[in-house]
């Protein structure tokens, strides 16, 4: 018995050797073949994959994202499940209100813009004489234009590592004349949406974890995720709930100093205006004491500005914090400020064209060349998308053709914005416990729960969150998603969840109705 | 006053990255451009930016999906065939609200499906579309992944020398350790294991856990295509040392000559069977960038992990999911790419005609720049077998090494600097992308228009012998 196994063992080794000397005569093979077998490596081979979830690079074990995290997956699968099974659940289908994505919700595209985005695409419909009857003259006047400033109108070309020079001029006239200060095109970066440009900046600002970046609480979690990629210290400075989410800066100074105090160097202060998820829009004191604040305190201001077009609210306006702060007499000398953009929300709602930009200022020259070098290593971002971001810098003007038509998408779009805005607002002021803070700007309304205790006993029995175990009974009771307030963090012991304002206007007395039914029956079941 | 981002506070990685594609000759090179002299921009893999046209048939489809209204147009047919705008329908279809909805962040399931339907007929082996991550170019993808294995400075990636630098400038940037591995210049950059396998030892010795290898097949910028036995090799390599697999194949299409076909890593892992098909970790990369398509601008690209775990591979998804979703043009493109028009499609012929063209041209000027380079003074160049880029070693005489040394350059940056200031060619010194100590090169495209290439190769040759003849020992004393 023992020999047949030898000799089986022996002849499975002597094929795994033939096997190994039929391939390219090399000098390794002629060493020992027992070496393949020697190294420790191998034996760990089996119990020890090189890649597991224990030998990940903790810092991405540690981060987290809410607006796509445990809740979606949970709603992913009841969706499965209503197609396969209909009628398993008490709704017909999931109403997806966890993500600023209009265009899923059937907002429908700027035509204009994708009218020209068409013909960049395929640049040979402009020499057919057909295309006349097609696309309105506006946009084939700038599909030309922006091919010209295209070397050699190769749109599927890798274009310079900030973006197609032409296309960064236009949006820094954009800039000029959005706030009356100029901008300079070697000042832009235009990037794959915000999002990496934000993680640039991140990048090129944490050393350590003892960096820290302030960061506003409630935040869009992209900022604590990328912190913690990057290995540095979120410093957190609580937004006023009863002051409509006022950003003081009492409250930035006390946070500032406790973290120096622990060792932590603070570098920069991220604020978002329009705020997301809370909505405020701020008040020019308000932004000129963030810049002075900035500028006393030697921070890099991260301005995150991607909501600047929407603003639901007569008595505010967006105002960009180059402009205040160039308005106060401050220039590059003064202050070092990052403003980011993104053809992702606004009126035009494109998320899925990845478009977007940092304008950077106030920075010597050698960090510009080392932000630089960083883009350059991804060679550049994709050329639609660049395309995109200046034409939502440059849209049509009074007198073009397409203007008129234009204005009506885009008031059409805004208005209803602001309607659904306002009619949620009221629906969750009027349930039991809970108060929403207006939605000035942005796409979200943020309302706080005060949950009773015994529904707070019951998720801590389940090992949730108490937002989170909401949220999940909202989901499975009428299909429609939020994300619980700890995804952006929260005044602890406070409860809250991310509505977006974004599901089509006849859908939202349907989703006002049961969430309000929801609701009910669940403060009954909890009620003290 | 200091400003609170100067150049001493930058976090230490980003300071040490170093990326010469778009570096230093680049620069200059845009300089002169300015300037306004011609150039010749042979740096980086960008056909379209030299002259090559965009495929019909994508750019018809990806168009029809920007305007979906033009669908609703009765004219739709005089400006698109029929099969385009079927395609159109179907690829809308697949999004979760045309081209400006995020996708899931991993991209659109139907079109990472089509992915999976091409890998199974190119491989002959199915694959699971939930192990395939759509990313916004294949760039992106490899930084996701070293990003993810990467821990710490003790951790090692083994590196082809030479190697295209987003390896080592990722690896710079996310703090781990590049341990390099050779290829055999004098053997057609194979892969030499006894000098891998001395590679893995001296960084152990140091210390370091070297976690993964990364294999460019074909390879840039040095265009070999590995051979089976090669490959097989190197998967029994890495089962044995336990390293995951990252396999470029961005250039799976671009192959140049017949007797080393692409074949995937993973359909070799495959053929080899168990154990190593079961444990050998591999992620394999592509993109619509580079082939006969050249999207580069589009930033289209997917990764394929085999035998990673699913925690591991649910980490990386949430970290996808951060960035929110990948282009959505982008997919479509990789869509289109996976699964182009076939035969009997209206659009077949045409898209046969210009595919067959490019490929045969880039097949041709393969040739004509590795023939140029050889027959220039000390210059000798291996066979461009696959890729996109030409990569001859420059022997360099003493004096124009010790004349670098003077101007503070690198010797191949000071030969690459001068053939720009003297043709207008712009290169990357092969110092970009590492060589053997005191061995020199550059990298070139083979991407200049089939007609611009004698002049260029003769431009080339001019200014080299001329180079030659300045720098060479004693040239002039021969007769004394």
């Amino acid at each position: 018995m023992r020999r047949f196994v030898a000799e089986k063992a022996k002849r499975a080794l002597s094929s795994y050797l033939l096997s190994s000397s039929r391939s390219h005569p090399s000098p390794s093979l002629t060493s020992s073949p027992l070496k393949f077998y020697s190294t420790a490596a191998s034996m760990a081979s089996k119990l020890n994959p090189p890649v597991t979830v224990d030998t990940l690079n903790p810092k991405v074990l540690k981060c987290e994202y809410a607006v796509r995290g445990e809740i979606v997956t949970h709603a992913q699968r009841l969706q499965e499940e209503l197609q396969t099974q209909p009628g398993s659940h008490p709704f017909d289908e999931i109403l997806y209100c966890n993500i600023g994505n209009p265009q899923s919700l059937a907002q429908q595209p700027i035509t204009f813009f994708r009218e020209v985005l068409a013909l960049t695409d395929h640049p040979a419909l402009l020499d057919k004489s057909e295309s006349a009857a097609l696309f309105s003259s506006d946009s084939i006047e700038r599909a030309w234009q922006i091919l010209d400033v295209i070397p050699g109108r190769a749109t599927g070309a890798y274009s310079h590592s900030q973006g197609v020079k032409g296309l960064r001029d236009a949006i820094a006239a954009g800039i000029d004349a959005r706030d009356g200060f100029p901008s300079n095109p070697d000042d832009i970066f235009l990037t794959d949406g915000a999002s990496p440009a934000v993680h640039m900046m991140m990048q090129l600002l944490i050393r350590t974890e003892n960096d820290g970046i302030l960061c506003p609480i409630p935040q869009y979690p992209l900022y604590s995720a990328s912190i913690a990629l990057h290995g540095g210290s979120l410093v957190p400075y609580y937004l006023n709930e009863g002051t409509g989410w006022g950003l003081e800066i009492s409250e930035l100074t006390k946070q500032l100093e406790e973290a120096r105090s622990k060792g932590i160097t603070v570098r920069a202060l991220v604020v978002i205006n329009p705020g997301n998820p809370t909505g405020q829009v701020l008040a020019e004191e308000n932004q000129r004491q963030i810049v002075e604040f900035c500028k006393k305190e030697g921070l890099v201001l991260l301005a995150d500005e991607v909501y600047q077009e929407n603003i639901y609210v007569d008595d505010k306006s967006f105002n960009s914090f180059k402009k205040i702060a160039r308005s106060m007499g401050y220039g590059e000398d003064d202050l070092s400020v990052v403003s980011f953009q993104s053809v992702s929300k606004g009126y035009y709602g494109e998320c899925g064209k990845r478009g977007g930009y940092m304008e950077i200022t106030g920075f010597s020259a050698d960090v510009r060349e080392q932000i630089y070098k960083v883009a350059s290593v991804n060679l550049c971002s994709n050329i639609s998308g660049q395309i995109l971001a200046s034409l939502v810098m440059n849209p049509p003007k009074v007198g073009d053709e397409s203007y008129e038509s234009y204005m009506a998408e885009k008031d059409g779009i805004l208005q209803s914005l602001a309607r659904r805005a306002k009619a949620l607002e009221d629906a969750f002021n009027s349930m039991e416990g809970v108060t929403c803070n207006k939605a000035e700007g942005a796409m979200y309304l943020f309302p706080r729960i005060h949950l009773p205790q015994k529904a707070i006993d019951a998720a801590k029995a389940v090992n949730k969150a108490p937002d989170a175990f909401y949220a999940q009974r909202l989901l499975e009771a009428t299909g429609i998603v939020v994300v619980p307030g700890s995804g952006f963090g929260q005044v602890p012991g406070t409860w809250h969840f991310r509505c977006t304002i974004l599901p089509q206007e006849d859908k939202i007395p349907g989703i006002i109705s049961h969430f309000k039914a929801f609701h009910e029956s669940f403060m009954s079941e909890y009620r003290d | 006053m200091a400003k609170p981002l100067d150049y001493e506070s930058l976090n230490e990685n980003v300071k040490k990255t170093a990326y010469a594609v778009r570096g230093e000759l680049y620069l200059r090179a845009s300089e002169l451009q300015k300037e306004g002299k011609k150039i010749i921009f042979t740096n980086v893999g960008n056909p379209h930016a030299l002259g090559q046209k965009p495929l019909t048939f994508p750019r018809q489809v990806v168009a029809l999906c920007q305007a979906p209204f033009l669908l609703d147009d009765p004219n739709v047919g005089l400006l698109f065939p029929a099969d385009a705008i079927a395609r159109a329908k179907h690829y809308l279809q697949l999004t979760s609200g045309g081209l400006g909805a995020y996708s899931d962040s991993r991209g659109i399931p139907g079109v990472r499906k089509e992915v999976a339907e091409f890998i199974e007929r190119r491989d002959g082996y199915p694959t699971d579309p939930e192990l395939i991550f759509l990313t916004d170019g294949a760039s992106k993808g490899v930084m996701q992944m070293l990003n993810a294995i990467i821990r710490n400075e003790n951790d090692g990636i083994l590196v082809p020398v030479p190697q295209y630098p987003l390896y080592s400038a990722a690896i710079t940037l996310y703090g781990g350790s590049l341990v390099p591995y050779y290829l055999e210049e004098e053997a057609n950059w194979s892969l030499d294991f006894n000098n891998i396998r001395q590679s893995i030892a001296s960084a152990r010795s140091k210390g370091i856990t070297v976690r993964a290898m990364v294999i460019i097949n074909p390879g840039n910028p040095t265009g070999q295509c590995l051979s089976e036995a090669n490959i097989r090799e190197l998967l029994r390599f890495c089962f044995l040392e336990n390293l995951v697999l990252l396999a470029d194949e961005v250039y799976q299409q671009n192959i140049y000559q017949d007797e080393r076909p692409f074949i995937s890593a993973r359909k070799i892992l495959f053929d080899m069977g168990p154990p190593l098909s079961k444990e050998v970790q591999l992620v394999s990369f592509h993109t619509v960038s580079k082939g006969y398509w050249g999207e580069c601008g589009q930033r289209g690209g997917y990764f394929e992990m085999t035998n990673l775990s699913p925690k591991t591979v649910d980490e990386i998804y949430k970290v996808a999911s951060i960035s929110l979703s990948p282009n959505v043009p982008g997919q479509i493109f990789m869509g289109l790419m996976v699964n182009p028009p076939k035969p009997g499609d209206i659009s077949y012929f045409k898209f046969e005609q210009e595919s067959k063209a490019i490929m045969e041209s880039l097949r041709k000027r393969a040739r004509i720049m590795t023939d140029g380079f050889n027959s220039c003074r000390n210059v000798v160049c291996n066979f461009t077998e696959g890729a996109m880029y030409s990569f001859p070693q420059i022997r360099l005489p003493a004096r124009a090494i010790e004349a670098a040394k003077s101007a503070g350059k690198a010797p191949d940056v000071l030969y690459c600097l001068k053939l720009l200031e003297a043709t207008g060619i712009s290169t990357v010194p092969g110092s970009g992308f590492g060589q053997k100590e005191g061995v020199f090169h550059l990298r070139t495209t083979i991407l200049p228009a089939e007609e611009d290439m004698p002049a260029i190769m003769e431009s080339f040759k001019k200014f080299n012998d001329a180079f030659m003849e300045e720098y060479e020992d004693y040239r002039g004393y021969s007769r004394m």
